[in-house]
């Protein structure tokens, strides 16, 4: 049993001989030269975002406008304050994860049982909050229409305040007919995608509502989206107008342009997959403290390891935060 | 592997007794940090907004060096990268930062150019 489990296999070798370069562990020191390409990454998606942001700087979406929501709050205008909960339980459990590797270090085994448990806690419940977040950008909140540009316009009443398409789109235009093979004799598949509002509904709903009013995707000086006027916000509508968008997914956003969707999907997506890698890992840990590996071991030094990748994970957040929400 | 650590942030400004209250020290930090964004960011002070330096708006700028300043906290205390070889650090946090200065850099400047022959109408994407 103990020629198993007391010795990491790495004796022999040039790092097993107790001399180690840089007074690092093998496996900490490639961790963090893992750790260092895949910030290199993340550093690429994110530059890669900044580029196509700058390309768009007029149309970009303002990031106070898209995430607004906060579960349970129904109607209550909150932006940031669901991603700054999200933030701190990542931070939370970067603290308890760096107290389980205090802990290792004086040989507490069931103090690191209890930091790692509260640390998969955290981890889950961000994956959660991620699934939420994602699932509320999906759905959408007002609506829009997109032009035959590719460009998003949004409705505003005579306030400035937004109005949902299907608050003043005329739903009495009659109910929408599936095409099918033996109606035509060229069929093409339906769509995917069927908003609740048709684009005739919300053209009627337009002509109907005197009080109704569109933005377009780009800013004024002050940085807020340009509003036009009645009669410009017709014709923007009747003559450039092609279909209806609600919420977003790769190819259509509601919010504004679709590669804000695109790197919100992708970049937050990489970062989730990461911390879903995370849990795992320390799930795997968690259990190899429980049954003793590292108290056999001597050392708690696969804790310290797994530690560095979890803080890594935390670390990357802090920096999407900032691009995706603050800036 | 060594288990002392250096107990003391900003400096030698602020020093801990034990590693623990270190942690707890440096999560507080982090946690004020974190609230000063949250709350700059739903503010916005007009100030911050409508003054620029190099083409970005001095918010922007807030909010960028205190992402740093979280950064470097995470790094040097949770990753205790402050307790690593001079040697590993520079190997890994150099190697970082000056490719993604590098990187961005560039990146950012073409991104801006391109929007600058979008918008004085060479080639139009909004028809």
């Amino acid at each position: 049993m103990e020629a198993t489990v007391v010795k990491t296999g790495t004796e022999g070798k040039t790092w097993g001989g107790g001399n180690s370069p840089l007074k690092a562990s093998y496996g900490k020191m490639m961790m963090w030269f893992f750790i260092l390409s895949d910030a290199l990454t993340f550093s690429g998606f994110l530059a890669a975002y900044g580029f196509s942001r700058f390309k768009f700087v007029d149309a970009w979406p303002i990031p106070d406008e898209v995430f607004t929501h906060f579960p349970f709050l129904h109607g209550v205008d909150a932006p940031m304050y669901y991603v700054a909960f999200m933030t701190f339980i990542l931070i939370f459990s970067s603290v308890t994860m760096v107290l389980a590797v205090d802990a290792g270090h004086q040989m507490k085994q069931n103090k690191v049982i209890l930091y790692l448990f509260l640390t998969i806690i955290g981890g889950f419940i961000f994956l959660g909050s991620q699934a939420w977040e994602w699932a509320t950008f999906i759905k959408g909140d007002y609506g829009a229409v997109e032009t035959n540009g590719g460009q998003i316009v949004q409705f505003l009443n005579k306030d400035g305040e937004r109005v949902a398409l299907r608050d003043f789109a005329v739903t009495a235009t009659g109910a929408r007919v599936e095409q099918t093979r033996e109606n035509g004799i060229w069929f093409k598949e339906e769509a995917e995608y069927f908003p609740t509002v048709s684009f005739e509904q919300v053209k009627a709903g337009l002509l109907a509502n005197d009080n109704i009013l569109v933005r377009v995707q780009n800013k004024d000086e002050h940085g807020q989206h340009i509003v036009l006027s009645r009669e410009e916000s017709i014709a923007k509508v009747m003559n450039d107008g092609v279909m209806v968008v609600e919420g977003a997914n790769l190819r259509h956003n509601e919010y504004g342009h679709p590669l804000f969707a695109d790197f919100f999907f992708f970049i937050t997506g990489f970062h989730g997959f990461h911390v879903a890698t995370g849990v795992l890992i320390n799930c795997i840990i968690f259990f190899n403290v429980i049954i003793g590996t590292y108290e056999r071991r001597g050392h708690y030094e696969m804790v310290e390891k797994v530690g560095l990748y979890w803080h890594f994970v935390d670390l990357v957040w802090v920096f999407v935060f900032t691009f995706f929400y603050l800036v | 592997m060594a288990h002392e650590h250096k107990l003391e942030i900003f400096r030698g400004a602020l020093k801990f007794k034990s590693n623990v209250s270190k942690i707890w020290g440096v999560f507080i930090v982090l946690s004020i940090v974190t609230i000063v964004e949250v709350v700059l960011g739903i503010i916005r002070p007009a100030f911050l907004v409508e003054h620029n330096f190099l083409a970005l708006k001095l918010l922007n700028w807030i909010f960028i060096i205190l992402t740093i300043f979280k950064a470097y906290y995470i790094t040097w205390d949770f990753m205790h990268m402050r307790d690593e070889t001079v040697g590993l650090r520079r190997a890994v946090i150099w190697t970082a930062v000056f490719l993604i200065i590098y990187l961005v850099t560039l990146i950012l400047i073409e991104g801006d150019y391109i929007y600058e022959v979008y918008k004085n109408g060479y080639v139009k994407f909004d028809f």
